[in-house]
């Protein structure tokens, strides 16, 4: 299966262990993955602050680079929802995947050859979760499922626990987090400690965003827990 | 006027008790879990209420009709009011035709919007809120920080200090049952020297032109049923089809709001009884604007529950004075730029777009997408803070151009350390992330 892969800009600058992860992934998987070079970003970071009128150079790049694919894959639920919710190209809107549902819904894995003997802590990230359905959510009454959990059952000696408030927001939020600064980081203060409650090693998701804050107040706590994206503990070996 | 922002700044400072707020709304959000979660038709009910309200906002000329000329065949007056200052002036004009000096007030968010309490004063008429939370944050002069738990931003020391100030309860008497006592006592005084009653409205019913208030503590009942006149003040998208329809609403409402299965009390005003006059307020003030944009018209099915204000991560670590509205949190955020944009700009920034919202509300409101147009809408008149265009037009060219975007970045994380300063609002509570060497793009050319 040809497959494109969607490296957002904050991950291909800071964050590209993710990006290799799910390169790797991929191909470990059995697909030919494509990565178009002159790729940027989905557009989200103008387009949520309320400049969506500013991203149509944005968006034909990503046209360009994407519109010969039928499975663009990327590691981040949130761009993948700003493309499906808001970019111009149907084509593009409809071949767009979240990592972790393209290889639960297109690929249907239920194996992996992956090990990961740690205590992980889930973050669920917003956008994934109840923008894309990744999984169900506290708020509806709907019957448990959660893909992220499905692939984390498939690793060898994990440990999976959740926060008291399994589904509560890190306070992210895009600019949010500088905008708002002070509530952006209460929010992520109190996540990382229900997370500490549970002596996890590693706050794992599915969104790097998510990570990145959370992992910018660890490490201003001195705390030694690390943040990781899912695809770096499936693909760990 | 403080920004979102800077208020909630102030509010967090004090960790306790913002940790206090959190967990004292997440309980209630808990509660309203459980009492969702026990009715298998939940999510059902939720879609058949929506429906009922989007057809009710499709007929809204019709079913308004309907209801005026029920209530009038009823013996209720019914008056039109366009605006905050229309709404004020007939309330005012029905007080001072009755002569009344004193009057109480059960809740009423819509008498809040349109500041009738400070019009009232103006015009040597004293209000008297009977709503436990409301009296407390009115005898504190301030506004109710919640549309359901008025003075939730207030712990029980805060209400015995405020009582031993204004009601000469002994200093340092925190204990809730004997404050409430207190507060029942000064009350009902009012209650019985009071010749008009005011109260809100949840629910108009066409077809039958009564309206049904919901309290817990019966002081709306309270007041109407000994005044001699009783005016009911109520926004215009209040109207429901038909009585049968209370049955999906009456359920929804308590449960969303509280966790309750239902509220103490749901009075169903139909018509006066002997003797006593009954007026009916109905308002617009920018709520036909509302309905004419396909984008927010939706937000006109709100029943006040505060579902929303109690799911809000960020309402529950910002209190509701930081909204700067009567009514606060993710529905107020979208309600209040509709009335004034420029002085509610900020609002809709005032959330990380969680969607979770939009997934408790009873109605099924899409507030988080709400909050993203009125973004754009914003941002496009003009009312971006200084700096945020100019930033923002940057950011879309240098990502529109893959060249330029690679050498931006290349930049950015060379000198990554130079954003370790007190100027970057990130790196004041947290670290930056560690620049790789490598972009994965430089990567993988070598690959």
């Amino acid at each position: 299966m040809r497959v494109a892969l969607f490296v957002p800009c904050y991950i291909d600058q800071f964050y590209p262990q993710v990006a290799v992860a799910s390169l790797e992934l991929l191909e470990k998987l059995g697909c030919e993955v494509v990565v178009p070079t002159e790729q940027t970003c989905c557009g989200q970071p103008m387009a949520n602050s309320g400049f969506a009128s500013s991203t149509a150079g944005c968006d034909a790049n990503f046209t360009q680079n994407f519109e010969g694919f039928d499975y663009i894959v990327g590691p981040s639920g949130s761009c993948v929802l700003h493309l499906k919710e808001h970019h111009p190209s149907e084509k593009i809107r409809s071949s767009v995947y979240e990592i972790c549902e393209f290889l639960t819904d297109v690929l249907k894995i239920s194996s992996l050859p992956a090990k990961f003997p740690h205590r992980v802590g889930l973050h669920q990230s917003c956008h994934g979760q109840r923008g894309l359905r990744l999984s169900s959510m506290s708020e509806r009454n709907e019957k448990p499922f959660s893909k992220l959990e499905d692939l984390l059952s498939l690793v060898d000696g994990i440990q999976i626990s959740k926060p008291e408030r399994a589904d509560e927001c890190c306070g992210f939020g895009g600019t949010f987090c500088v905008t708002e600064e002070a509530v952006s980081v209460k929010m992520g203060q109190d996540r990382i400690k229900e997370h500490d409650a549970n002596a996890v090693e590693y706050i794992v998701g599915a969104d790097t965003s998510c990570l990145m804050h959370m992992e910018g107040i660890l490490r201003r706590q001195g705390s030694t827990v690390q943040v990781k994206h899912i695809v770096e503990i499936l693909n760990h070996a | 006027m403080l920004s979102h922002s800077e208020a909630s700044e102030k509010f967090i400072s004090d960790a306790e008790r913002t940790d206090w707020h959190d967990e004292t709304l997440w309980f209630v959000r808990a509660k309203r879990d459980k009492a969702s979660k026990v009715l298998p038709e939940w999510e059902a009910m939720r879609e058949h209420a929506s429906q009922i309200k989007d057809h009710t906002l499709a007929n809204l000329g019709e079913y308004l009709q309907a209801f005026e000329a029920k209530a009038i065949a009823n013996g209720i007056k019914v008056h039109w009011a366009a605006d905050a200052a229309e709404h004020n002036a007939i309330v005012h004009s029905i007080i001072a035709a009755q002569g009344s000096k004193t009057i109480v007030k059960s809740k009423s968010m819509l008498t809040e919007e349109c500041h009738l309490n400070d019009y009232l004063a103006s015009k040597g008429i004293d209000v008297v809120d009977t709503d436990l939370g409301e009296r407390i944050v009115q005898f504190r002069n301030e506004a109710p920080s919640h549309i359901v738990l008025p003075a939730i931003h207030l712990k029980k020391e805060d209400v015995g200090e405020t009582f031993h100030q204004h009601l000469g309860t002994p200093k340092g008497n925190k204990d809730p049952q004997f404050l409430t006592e207190a507060a029942r006592q000064h009350l009902r005084g009012h209650f019985l020297a009071s010749e008009v009653a005011i109260t809100g409205v949840n629910f108009a019913v066409a077809e039958t032109g009564e309206f049904v208030v919901c309290t817990n503590e019966g002081n709306a009942d309270m007041g109407a049923h000994l005044a001699k006149v009783h005016i009911a003040c109520t926004g215009i998208e209040k109207i429901i089809p038909k009585r049968a329809d209370l049955a999906v609403f009456l359920r929804l409402l308590a449960r969303s709001a509280t966790g309750q299965l239902i509220t103490t009390y749901s009075s169903h005003f139909h018509k006066p009884r002997e003797g006593q006059e009954m007026h009916i307020v109905l308002l617009d003030n920018g709520r036909t604007r509302q309905l004419a944009d396909p984008k927010y018209k939706n937000s006109l099915k709100c029943i006040r529950c505060a579902a929303c204000f109690n799911t809000c991560p960020v309402y529950r670590r910002s209190g509701g004075h930081s909204y700067h509205q009567p009514v606060a949190g993710p529905i107020g955020s979208i309600l209040a730029p509709n009335i004034d944009k420029k002085a509610n700009a900020d609002l809709p920034f005032a959330s990380t777009l969680c969607g979770s919202c939009s997934n408790v509300c009873p109605v099924k409101i899409n507030i988080h997408e709400q909050l993203w147009f009125w973004r754009q809408d914003l941002m496009e008149a003009g009312l971006a803070p200084a700096g945020k265009t100019i930033g923002m037009k940057l950011m879309a060219f240098t990502l529109a151009n893959p060249a330029i975007y690679r050498i931006g970045g290349s930049l950015l994380r060379r000198f990554s350390a130079l954003l370790n300063t007190s100027l970057n609002p990130w790196y004041k509570q947290r670290e930056m992330p560690e620049a790789p060497k490598e972009s994965f793009q430089e990567w993988y050319k070598k690959r």
